[in-house]
């Protein structure tokens, strides 16, 4: 194990410096999610307009520097995809940091994988999977509407 | 007393933990265990297995008297009256969910207080709000003050003709603050009103008396106290163990069963049904040896120079705050690091081997009120050194140094 792995550059600047943080007014899509072990929240608000295109994405929300790196990477990758899209796409990630070595979708560019992966230190420590993993279930509810408040604990 | 010594009788401690010297700083969450206490449980089941109580065979009532040994020791341990006040339950959890429950099938109803503070854990807050739904009971909380402590006045300011039982902490498991329990119980019983105290971390720290407290309930963890899991203690007085209904019904707790009635054990037996944590219990037994052995005034003093080395050294590290200023304080110090979340400490603390707890540490109440939704907490036990503390702030600045800070 390396705690360099873990807490690389890119997740310290997110972590730090959270991208799309806050809420904006015109969302029709959001749901909330809890890590009641550690007191996470996030809550992801999204606009998907009629073309079914994430036409904004932002998150409220508190916790480590993984959950905080995890959204602000999350929301801004997916912001512009279709939902279908943007389903493979959290799929995809849930997978690579569960089970898989690297992303297979071609639904993003290199350099975005390439972001993705800095997450992937977090395989090591299995306490901070859902760390990682939080906003990306929270996205999905939002997607799918649905009214339960995603919990990590099962 | 030899804190190498004592720290050799754990044999956790033998052996690295990742490649690391363990610095274990959790012992508010569960101590590590002393070799006496383990070697009594594999001795027990290896030789002396039987179940209590019941049956007539020469293994039965040998594990029959081990068993009521303990029960003896508990007794003696915090100065009860009498070995009957002294109920085993799986952990102080169901200590208080036992009170909670059998208390208030018979003294509560719609509008009646209970008074908590700020400050409780979650065990000792959640089986009150079952009554609260069940019973439309109200749940008033005494507040901490600007130290984290919560004063005599703070709790005889929420107490109306309402408040039927007060259910306080010995000893926060966050703040530290030690609660000044015997006034409030000559406070409360001069209105009449009956007093638990949740004693999960006064236990295996402070010295108990419980005649001298004079407390109506008080809750123990036995896995906090060098003991086993699966273990815990009621104590409660004699009055009130043959006052309240049982609490859970099954084998061992009866007298007589018959398909028009039944009727219930003499105590203890009467809060004990089903087969009980046996072998816990039994070795639970060492655990009081083991402390006896040390002593609780040296176990008190060793803490207390743990905490005030402790306290001195982070408070001279520049970005850690400390969490709570009690003036009477236990080993329990949580604090955060600005601009590094408490998960994020603890992970990279685990790193040099050293472990502590991050989180609400189950009191998202004072969580909330400290407006902070996690802490990292470092609490102490008989087998810590002053190195251990330096370790922690060589592991806190490396967490600084990842961070850019």
């Amino acid at each position: 194990m390396d705690l360099k792995d873990l807490y690389q550059e890119i997740i310290l600047d997110h972590g730090k410096n959270p991208r799309n943080l806050g809420k904006f007014d015109n969302y029709n899509k959001d749901a909330k999610g809890n890590n009641p072990l550690c007191g996470d929240n996030v809550h992801v608000y999204l606009r998907l307009n009629e073309n079914k295109k994430v036409e904004d994405i932002a998150f409220e929300g508190h916790g480590c520097a993984i959950s905080m790196a995890s959204a602000s990477i999350m929301t801004d990758m997916v912001r512009g995809k279709e939902e279908k899209e943007v389903k493979e796409i959290v799929t995809d990630f849930l997978g690579m940091i569960k089970e898989k070595d690297s992303l297979e979708t071609n639904i993003l560019k290199d350099d975005e994988k390439t972001k993705l992966m800095s997450l992937s230190g977090v395989k090591q420590y299995p306490m901070r999977v859902k760390c990682a993993t939080l906003s990306w279930h929270t996205l999905t509810s939002a997607l799918d509407n649905s009214d339960q408040i995603v919990k990590t604990e099962e | 007393m030899n804190i190498d010594d004592i720290k050799r009788e754990f044999p956790i401690f033998d052996d690295k933990i990742q490649n690391n010297d363990l610095v274990y700083l959790d012992s508010a969450n569960s101590s590590q265990k002393p070799r006496v206490v383990v070697d009594r449980i594999y001795d027990f089941y290896t030789k002396e297995f039987s179940n209590v109580g019941r049956s007539v065979h020469y293994l039965a009532v040998a594990a029959t008297n081990l068993y009521e040994q303990t029960r003896v020791s508990v007794q003696k341990y915090i100065n009860a009256k009498d070995k009957d006040e002294i109920v085993f339950t799986k952990g102080a959890t169901e200590a208080i969910n036992l009170v909670a429950n059998t208390f208030g099938q018979k003294y509560l109803s719609e509008g009646d207080e209970v008074l908590l503070t700020e400050l409780e854990h979650h065990s000792n807050y959640v089986p009150w709000h079952f009554l609260r739904k069940a019973k439309n009971i109200k749940i008033e909380f005494a507040e901490i003050n600007d130290n984290g402590e919560v004063t005599l006045e703070a709790i005889e300011k929420k107490i109306t003709n309402k408040t039927k039982i007060i259910s306080v902490s010995h000893l926060s498991n966050v703040t530290g603050a030690i609660l000044p329990i015997k006034e409030i119980v000559q406070l409360a019983h001069s209105k009449n009103i009956p007093v638990l105290i949740d004693g999960c971390q006064g236990a295996p720290h402070l010295k108990l008396d419980m005649q001298d407290i004079d407390c109506d309930f008080y809750a123990i963890s036995g896995h906090k106290m060098y003991g086993p899991t699966g273990i815990g203690i009621l104590y409660a007085k004699k009055k009130w163990l043959e006052d309240l209904p049982p609490y859970q019904g099954g084998g061992g707790m009866i007298n007589e069963v018959k398909k028009e009635g039944i009727t219930y054990g003499e105590l203890p037996n009467k809060y004990e049904a089903g087969t009980m944590a046996t072998a816990q219990v039994i070795a639970f037994n060492e655990s009081i040896k083991f402390m006896e052995k040390i002593g609780i005034q040296n176990i008190e003093k060793h803490e207390k120079e743990l905490l005030d080395y402790g306290l001195e050294k982070l408070r001279k590290n520049n970005s850690v705050n400390i969490i709570g200023n009690p003036k009477e304080k236990g080993g329990v110090i949580s604090f955060t690091i600005e601009g590094v979340h408490p998960h994020d400490i603890a992970t990279i603390l685990d790193e040099d081997g050293v472990a502590i707890r991050a989180g609400h540490h189950c009191c998202q109440i004072l969580h909330d009120k400290l407006n902070l939704p996690a802490t990292a907490r470092a609490s102490f036990g008989v087998y810590n050194t002053k190195d251990d503390i330096d370790k922690l702030d060589e592991s806190i600045n490396k967490c600084k140094k990842i961070f850019n800070l």
